[in-house]
């Protein structure tokens, strides 16, 4: 049940929080900002549900691991990719390989937030995306917004936060869109004639509905009218929910935007994770190769992508062949900003002496540092802001070497 | 007093202009409304709260019972009784959602729905997980609803210490730390602030208010004791509570661990002067204007600190005021304002909408909902749904408000009426020369009541 003070879900309130405010939004001018505030991109993923750190990037190195892990041993005996003799990456991330062996994909294993102990998604996710060590102080923003407050020339067009799931981490002050692909307008040519006319009474809402009509493009028009004409076409090829995401992403980053956040979902195997945790894979699999094609050459390699969960799970598979949730686990990063090819972390070992509480992953460093060092090196934001404002709380420690 | 204008009032403060129920033809009769007999919760019924825990008195039967035979099939069997009893709520509560838009598509005092949904914001509350998750409706119709005519002190004390505010803000296991129980439990237990902070921050004193860290402290060690029980109801545990005497913004309260404490330092807190002024600033935005005028805010102000927070008083007060009908900067309609306005203006069959499963009550109302911005009963904070248009005049929120516009009112009635005709009904004298043509020159009857309703002056109040 709850617990003292970490309960407390309140990110936004005030005025302009949620979604971009109307004047903020440089689609009510014409012209667009000729100048990006900075020219690299960050992109961060929040897996919700608890990914298991464990089964994504296996330390089939360590001698403890086949005790703990036998239906779920992985390894490169079944099928897995070996890394590094110690790492062996899941099936279901192989195609990641080519990016892992060009140094564009990395991972950080035995990290997690200063939660602990209570392992419930919401109060970690909580945790998670407000970026403090706990919410006693009633968290009212998220660190990535609040990295946007402290950059210069920051508008409505700067900051995506896109899908259909509250995204806290891009709740605050900063403006920040909100859009999901499926939100599209999709009026006939002379509704949306007819609807400019009226929305002209109003001029927060007609910019609003001029933001609308921007934002859906001319795609999903045209899709309407195909479908129209003839209803075969509409069907084929369905672009997957998570892909719209990445391609939208992709395409927000190309123009102004410096930043986005999404969630992939689906992370909480509780059982039967042979089988459960391949389409979350597949997911994460598709959204980072989607980026890497769509943000094509030169931006792609000003490009860092952080991949955070709220928990790792318990090290032990469980009776029902999934994992409970626990505390250390994987943060991934890619791009062709990063200096990847490499699993980074202090590995703690997996003797029970080892474990957290004897059941988890040892967390052996705080993941908002790897956060923190990425936004330093992305924007050259500086040590001591992100260590009180940002992660207030956060020792940095040193400089992981997360991009090149 | 300006001269009384009924289409403004039924669009402002009530639930919007109906084609089958007259507007409200004064201000004496929309404050005599607010006393009347409940004609809507009769004819559209929600389960009370005492009711509703006979939800959780099962459930939690079903669970005590689990715990013996856990991992057996007998263990599974009843894991999936509890899924069942939580299915059933769930389903509820979309049940009951059609039930709030009905009484809104159906009232002859629309003033009261939108009072009651006013402190039901003020005093937002959901439970936290189970069953109980489910049971805002019936908090609503229990706690409020019947109290919103009464005195501010005791609306308070009804939803403060209410089992659903209870749970929702981590007041049922806060312990005092030298109670009784937490001196058995050691380390397990401890105190919780959170209840006593949002009562001083957003209950009473506002977030502005002149009390400190200490005050919030003293008065979570005051609450102690206050708890609940799925079988009883509200409960006051005298083993949870702190011992010795606590001192809220200068009163100390006494040493005794017993109720009588608790309720006078919420009459107190109900009859400051902070309170007052944070409660008519908040009437006067929600009703009125993002920025009201600062002469309607003092008007309800005083009103307040004149009647000792005599609710009908403030309603008087704020309903006379010539600023209340300025239509100079109106507010957006909340999304469930917006739903339940165009059900009214279409009046949809109680039929229609009490025959949909769960189901097509997601899709027809709490999925677009959400999507407006607007998660059913579900507001991120215990300070409710943010007042301010730019949280809901945002593109994607705009986008689904004309998806719905568009695609809903055909799903809700076989025949749609005249669009030419729907718009004098939905607008009456608010509907433009723009509105009209838009309206007669679409090309289908559906996009043409949807540009009615995504209609700046159908999207405002």
């Amino acid at each position: 049940m709850s617990s003292p003070d970490l309960t407390r879900r309140r990110f936004m309130t005030r005025a302009g929080l949620l979604g971009c405010s109307v004047a903020a939004s440089p689609l009510m001018t014409p012209i667009s900002f000729a100048a990006a505030p900075w020219d690299t991109r960050l992109v961060v993923i929040i897996l919700r549900g608890g990914m298991d750190g464990l089964d994504a990037v296996q330390p089939y190195g360590d001698p403890a691991w086949g005790n703990l892990r036998r239906k779920l041993a992985g390894g490169p005996e079944n099928g897995s990719l070996d890394l590094d003799g110690f790492y062996a990456l899941h099936p279901a991330l192989a195609p990641l390989k080519p990016m892992w062996d060009s140094g564009q994909l990395g991972f950080v294993h035995a990290v997690s937030t200063p939660y602990r102990d209570k392992r419930s998604h919401f109060d970690g996710q909580d945790v998670l995306e407000a970026g403090t060590t706990d919410l006693s102080a009633g968290a009212r923003d998220g660190w990535l917004n609040r990295m946007l407050q402290d950059m210069p020339g920051v508008t409505g067009e700067t900051a995506y936060a896109i899908g259909r799931g509250e995204m806290y981490l891009m709740k605050g002050k900063a403006p920040v869109a909100e859009w999901t692909p499926g939100s599209d307008l999709t009026l006939s040519p002379q509704a949306q004639k007819l609807m400019e006319l009226v929305m002209e009474e109003d001029p927060a809402m007609h910019a609003a509905f001029a933001e609308a009509e921007a934002l859906t493009g001319e795609s999903a028009v045209q899709q309407m009218m195909q479908g129209v004409r003839s209803k075969q076409k509409q069907v084929k090829g369905k672009v997957k929910g998570h892909v719209r995401i990445a391609k939208f992403a992709a395409k927000k980053l190309r123009q102004e935007a410096r930043v986005a956040a999404f969630s992939l979902n689906g992370w909480d195997t509780h059982q039967h994770q042979l089988r459960a945790f391949e389409p979350a894979l597949g997911r994460l699999s598709d959204v980072l190769l989607t980026l890497k094609q769509d943000l094509t050459g030169p931006i792609w390699n000003k490009t860092a992508v952080i991949a955070m969960t709220e928990f790792g799970r318990t090290a032990r598979e469980n009776g029902t062949a999934g994992t409970d949730h626990g505390t250390g686990g994987l943060m991934v990063f890619a791009g062709g900003a990063i200096k990847g090819g490499k699993v980074l972390g202090t590995w703690p070992g997996l003797d029970t002496s080892d474990l957290y509480e004897g059941r988890d992953l040892m967390p052996t460093r705080d993941v908002r540092a790897h956060a923190a060092w990425m936004m330093r090196g992305l924007t050259g934001l500086d040590r001591a802001k992100l260590e009180a404002a940002i992660f207030p709380g956060l020792d940095m420690g040193r400089d992981p070497g997360l991009l090149l | 007093m300006t001269e009384f204008d009924p289409e403004l009032a039924e669009i402002r403060f009530g639930c919007g202009l109906s084609p089958v129920v007259a507007p409200v033809a004064n201000r004496q009769a929309m404050l005599d409304g607010l006393t009347a007999p409940d004609t809507m919760l009769d004819r559209f019924p929600i389960e009370t709260f005492p009711q509703f825990r006979t939800r959780m008195v099962e459930a939690q039967a079903l669970r005590k019972q689990r715990r013996k035979v856990r991992g057996t099939p007998e263990g599974e069997a009843l894991r999936k009784q509890v899924n069942l009893l939580k299915k059933d709520a769930r389903e509820s509560k979309v049940r009951w959602l059609g039930q709030t838009m009905l009484r809104r598509t159906y009232t002859d005092t629309g003033f009261r729905e939108r009072v009651t949904f006013f402190w039901a914001d003020h005093f937002t509350a959901h439970g936290k997980a189970g069953v109980i998750k489910r049971a805002t409706s019936p908090y609503i119709d229990s706690a409020i609803r019947p109290n919103i005519t009464g005195r501010f002190a005791d609306l308070l004390i009804k939803t403060v210490m209410h089992p659903l505010m209870l749970d929702y803000l981590d007041q049922a296991r806060s312990m005092g730390p030298n109670s009784p129980q937490a001196e058995r439990r050691g380390a397990k237990a401890g105190i919780n602030e959170n209840l006593a902070r949002e009562v001083l921050e957003l209950h009473t004193l506002g977030v502005g208010g002149p009390y400190t860290q200490t005050d919030v402290r003293e008065l979570a060690e005051l609450f102690t004791g206050l708890t609940f029980a799925a079988k009883q109801g509200f409960k006051f545990r005298k083993d949870f509570a702190e011992p010795g005497a606590e001192t809220v913004m200068g009163t100390t309260y006494s040493e005794k661990p017993s109720l009588e404490p608790i309720l006078a330092a919420l009459e107190d807190l109900a009859a400051h002067p902070a309170t007052a002024r944070h409660i008519a600033q908040k009437m006067a935005v929600h009703f009125v204007s993002d920025t009201p005028d600062p002469a309607l805010i003092e008007h309800i102000e005083a009103r307040f600190n004149d009647t000792g927070g005599d609710l009908s008083a403030l309603y008087e007060a704020l309903l006379e005021h010539p600023s209340s009908w300025s239509e100079t900067a109106p507010n957006a309609k909340l999304p469930s304002d917006f739903v339940g306005s165009t059900l009214r203006a279409l009046a949809v069959s109680p039929e229609r909408i009490q025959a949909m499963d769960e189901k097509i009550g997601r899709m027809t109302f709490v999925g677009p909902m959400r999507l407006m911005g607007q998660k059913w009963q579900e507001p991120i904070g215990p300070d409710g749904w943010p007042e301010e248009d730019s949280n809901w005049i945002t593109a994607q929120s705009l986008s689904a408000r004309i998806r719905w516009a568009m695609a809903a009112p055909e799903t809700l009635m076989p025949d749609l009426p005249d669009p030419r005709s729907f718009a004098q009904t939905a607008l009456g004298a608010r509907a433009s020369d723009v509105i009209k043509f838009a309206a007669a020159s679409a090309e289908s009857k559906p996009e043409a009541i949807g540009l009615v309703l995504s209609s700046p002056a159908f999207q405002r109040r």
